[in-house]
């Protein structure tokens, strides 16, 4: 018995120590390799990032991976619990619970905020709470409407002209929730103030 | 709730099952080795590997071989992705030039991936070269499931065969199931997905100058050809902190819709695999039926709870549903739905923080983990894993008309119902025992961010996710101390391990009994009757388990959160 249990052990070593080497090169290299050469030849502006850049070519963002806004001047982004706030490095929600004080200290505070810039009856859901990732490129239209009346009143531009920027900058998808993406909508508002 | 949500729900499900049948005959035909087309290109690669490593593949392997091959590729495969985790420093392929992993992390990493379970304690991004993530854990992600699926094969062998020793060749199931099922799949939804938004590239940072003019670093990585196995292959090991929820992994609605399907799809086809093994698809059906009952009772529940919001927030003025750990373009009916997907399969990926969930839409995949991710369950994995409870099942249905209880005419006596118990017994103490002893311990106690209740939940989940091999977590817990990596680690390695010997014994067992046709006297195995026996003794022997614990944790927690208490 003990000499067959030998045998058998010696005999599987050497397709589990050659398996393991043949497949580490078939599918932790060449696949993965193989993949990034595709990707860069068909879809390289996704591949690398599907990055956003200015007139004179700086890079200033990604049209997938949200960014800080927490300008008066801006459409803000919500509440980022990812490093100190939309760190690319740190993607994290702020995994506290229904009943955590903090919880509930954050969105007091949040939605004082939103009260003094005008902000009257339910705040909506997104606007003061923190993302999955803490990288939510997006916000909801009804989140984004919200901040209508201080863009107006900073920028100096009239409610009804946002409210249509926000209306043509509204994506919807059969199978998620309506969104708008807070870079677009921002330079189309960057633009409009150059013209 | 909205009919935009059920919509979802009901679209999600029906897809699934329209797939299940042909999903089901490509894995047929794997199980019996025939020819597929894809043969032409990779059945030269299969023939060189069995050359390479001294394989005769058409050599059948009684249960113990089978076992001990099984057991010995999986322990090379941990020993490979130990070393790459410790070396990351000096080895290339790192952009951002990360040291190597502390040799806690890195045998908690090497356990998680191997046992498919890829359970996270560390931040991909700030830990985890290009190089690890290749070759330490995208080849796991490919090779827990390829082993997942062959043992299932196995055991349907046991019931389909009759009078023999043998239940199969591990090297020849684990081979071509990842050459003609996972690898051409991958190669499509790989760049599906990097067409969709997900980066492919050996870079590392790219730094913005956002339009305030402040600095964002952004990481970029060959994240689509990991993300397709990672879903694919119930691992759910994200390349980022943030997982699914993370915009790179995750940048569209349909994606996420493409990401929950891929999550459930080879499971619903081996149902039916199993019901042609055995010679009677109705058999598979059945056993699909009671798993979707279960699946959709766990999304109605979830989804009402998230849709309701969370009362303490409702109280500041704040309107709607729980959006506190999602994201919008996925809003809460997505994410209800990929939470329970996630834990019913043994995948693990989160489009959504669950340690943020209502307390209830927490106590959910929760649960789901604890029935043992029975329903559809992780690749091979949660169909043998249910083939356990059919035994029990089976045993109950024969002590209550006083017969030999027979399944898939296989008569199923003494010797399969203990070792399905004994296999089915590991949850419960594993689970529990390790989630009591860290509820006194310091090191245990120091891990929670939350406080109260929540907190209590917070150590439940991480043992529960790592016995079941679920992989997600109420991420609020800091588990990356060697107290919890050591600990969470051998869980995952007893709690996958444990359970495939003894199923292995019974798949050996069933194969060396001769064919019992069923009589007017056999519990009928495919109608009514049947899916509601399976449905109960799934919830009778998980409820009763596990509902102290729940009451302690989320239950507690929910009652709590409706009285506005707050920790």
């Amino acid at each position: 018995m003990g000499t067959t249990m030998t045998r058998d052990l010696t005999s599987a070593l050497r397709p589990a120590i050659v398996m393991t080497i043949l497949f580490a090169a078939l599918l932790g290299l060449a696949y993965p390799l193989a993949i990034t050469g595709a990707a860069q030849m068909v879809f390289p502006a996704q591949a690398n990032g599907s990055l956003v850049r200015d007139a004179g070519g700086r890079v200033i963002g990604s049209t997938v991976v949200g960014q800080a806004f927490a300008s008066d001047r801006y459409f803000q982004t919500r509440p980022s619990a990812a490093g100190k706030g939309y760190d690319g490095l740190a993607s994290s929600g702020s995994n506290l619970g229904p009943s955590a004080r903090a919880l509930s200290d954050r969105v007091t505070a949040d939605v004082a905020k939103r009260r003094a810039e005008g902000v009257t009856g339910a705040v909506p859901a997104d606007l003061v709470t923190a993302s999955g990732s803490g990288l939510d490129p997006d916000l909801s239209p009804a989140a984004a409407r919200a901040q209508i009346a201080r863009v107006a009143r900073v920028r100096g531009i009239d409610r009804a002209s946002l409210d249509r920027m926000i209306t043509q900058h509204v994506e919807t998808s059969l199978f998620g929730d309506d969104h708008v993406n807070v870079l677009a909508l921002n330079r189309a508002l960057d633009q409009r103030a150059r013209r | 709730m909205t009919i935009q949500g059920w919509f979802l729900i009901i679209a999600f499900t029906g897809i699934l099952l329209a797939l299940t049948k042909p999903v089901g005959m490509w894995l047929h035909a794997l199980y019996e080795g025939r020819r597929t087309p894809l043969h032409v290109v990779l059945g030269p690669v299969e023939r060189g590997f069995y050359k390479l490593s001294g394989i005769d593949p058409n050599a059948e392997q009684g249960w113990r071989r089978y076992a001990l091959h099984m057991l010995l590729f999986n322990v090379a495969l941990l020993i490979l992705t130990y070393a790459v985790l410790r070396l990351q420093g000096v080895l290339p392929g790192n952009p951002q030039g990360l040291a190597g992993l502390s040799p806690d992390l890195a045998f908690n990493t090497a356990v998680s991936f191997t046992t498919n379970t890829n359970w996270q304690s560390y931040g991909g991004e700030a830990t985890m070269s290009n190089l690890s993530q290749m070759l330490g854990l995208t080849i796991h992600n490919f090779l827990s499931a390829a082993t997942g699926i062959a043992l299932a094969f196995a055991l349907f062998r046991g019931f389909a065969r009759r009078s023999v020793a043998t239940i199969g060749n591990f090297w020849a199931d684990v081979t071509r199931v990842t050459l003609y099922l996972l690898l051409p799949l991958c190669i499509v939804y790989a760049l599906f997905l990097v067409a969709s938004g997900v980066p492919q590239t050996m870079a590392g940072v790219v730094d913005v100058q956002t339009l305030e003019g402040a600095r964002q670093s952004i990481l970029l990585g060959p994240v689509a050809s990991q993300e397709a196995i990672k879903m694919l292959g119930t691992n759910g090991g994200g390349f980022f902190n943030a997982n699914s929820a993370h915009p790179f992994e995750n940048p569209t609605a349909l994606v996420n819709l493409v990401q929950m399907l891929s999550i459930f799809l080879i499971g619903f086809g081996l149902t039916w695999t199993f019901g042609k093994a055995v010679g009677n698809t109705r058999q598979g059906w059945a056993i699909l039926a009671a798993m979707v009952i279960l699946f959709l009772a766990s999304v109605s529940v979830s989804y009402w709870q998230e849709a309701a919001g969370n009362p303490i927030l409702h109280q500041l003025g704040v309107a709607g549903g729980n959006m506190e750990g999602k994201e919008v373009r996925f809003g809460v009916a997505a994410s209800a739905l990929f939470s329970v997907v996630t834990t019913a399969a043994s995948c693990g990926a989160v489009n959504a923080m669950h340690d943020s969930f209502t307390a209830l839409g927490g106590l959910v995949p929760l649960f789901n983990m604890q029935l043992g991710e029975v329903v559809i369950g992780g690749v091979g994995a949660g169909i043998y894993g249910f083939l356990l409870f059919a035994i029990l099942a089976v045993f109950v249905a024969g002590l209550m008309v006083g017969r030999t209880p027979e399944y898939v005419g296989k008569k199923i006596e003494a010797r399969e119902v203990k070792l399905a118990v004994l296999a089915i017994a590991v949850l419960p103490l594993m689970i529990l025992g390790l989630t009591a002893l860290s509820s006194v311990l310091q090191q245990g106690l120091a891990g929670p961010l939350n406080k109260g209740p929540h907190g209590f939940s917070e150590i439940l989940y991480a043992f529960t996710s790592a016995v079941a091999n679920n992989g997600s977590a109420f991420a609020g817990l800091t588990a990356n101390t060697p107290y919890y990596n050591g600990l969470l680690g051998v869980a995952m390695w007893v709690g996958r391990f444990f359970i495939i010997v003894p199923m292995l014994a019974i798949a050996g067992s069933l194969a060396a009994k001769k064919y019992t046709p069923e009589s007017a006297g056999s519990f009928p195995t495919t109608g009514g009757l049947w899916v509601g026996l399976l449905v109960g003794i799934i919830l009778v022997l998980g409820g009763l388990t596990f509902l102290p614990s729940l009451a302690l944790g989320p239950i507690a927690d929910h009652l709590s959160m409706i009285r506005g208490q707050l920790f």
